[in-house]
């Protein structure tokens, strides 16, 4: 899965039937998604890392910064994938809960 | 997308329910990183380490917990005092 290179999908030389071009428009919905996600991630990591790792702005970075910020990016995927896991697993269980609580009402 | 006129009904509406999944699949990707940024301040606040130390991850859990626990509580609350209010 590339989150920045484009579809990789060949142009037919013959017009596409609908199932084709539904799959290339649910294609390229997709990714749109993923890039955004991909592009939030990346932002969002690069401006905690300079945070925590580059508190005072020199005129060069040293080794140390980058060393920093290289383990700075592996903790924030890190803690990004356990809030994900988090979030999507306390969800799952409001929703189960949700369910219980409506089928016992009746 | 401006082709989708092409598409006969069902795909419309196949196509549409599939954008619908996408979009809260976007909404929850944006829930994800606002809760990781927001508990990464709270519990990632020494230097940065290999790995994140004993009780930095178990403190991401419960921040994103804690939080949802709160936003609940919040509308619990409000739907209490708007049933008393006349």
């Amino acid at each position: 899965m590339s989150f920045f290179g484009r579809s990789a999908a060949p142009q037919p030389s013959q017009p596409q039937n609908d199932a084709q071009r539904k799959e290339a428009v649910m294609a390229s919905i997709r990714q749109e998604v993923q890039g955004a996600n991909a592009k939030e991630l990346m932002e969002n990591l690069t401006e905690k890392c300079y945070s925590k790792c580059v508190p005072k702005p020199g005129t060069s970075m040293s080794s140390s910064e980058e060393t920093c910020v290289s383990r700075c990016m592996d903790l924030y995927f890190q803690a990004f994938n356990i809030v994900a896991k988090t979030y999507t697993t306390r969800l799952h269980k409001e929703r189960v809960a949700m369910k219980e609580a409506e089928a016992s009402s009746f | 997308m401006s082709d989708t006129n092409q598409f006969d009904a069902t795909t419309r509406a196949e196509l549409s329910q599939f954008l619908e999944q996408q979009q809260a699949e976007a909404r929850l990707n944006a829930q994800i990183h606002k809760f990781t940024g927001l508990c990464w301040d709270k519990c990632i606040t020494g230097s940065v380490g290999s790995r994140f130390s004993r009780g930095e991850e178990s403190c991401l859990v419960s921040c994103v917990d804690r939080f949802l626990d709160t936003s609940l509580f919040i509308m619990k609350r409000v739907n209490e005092q708007q049933g008393k209010s006349p």
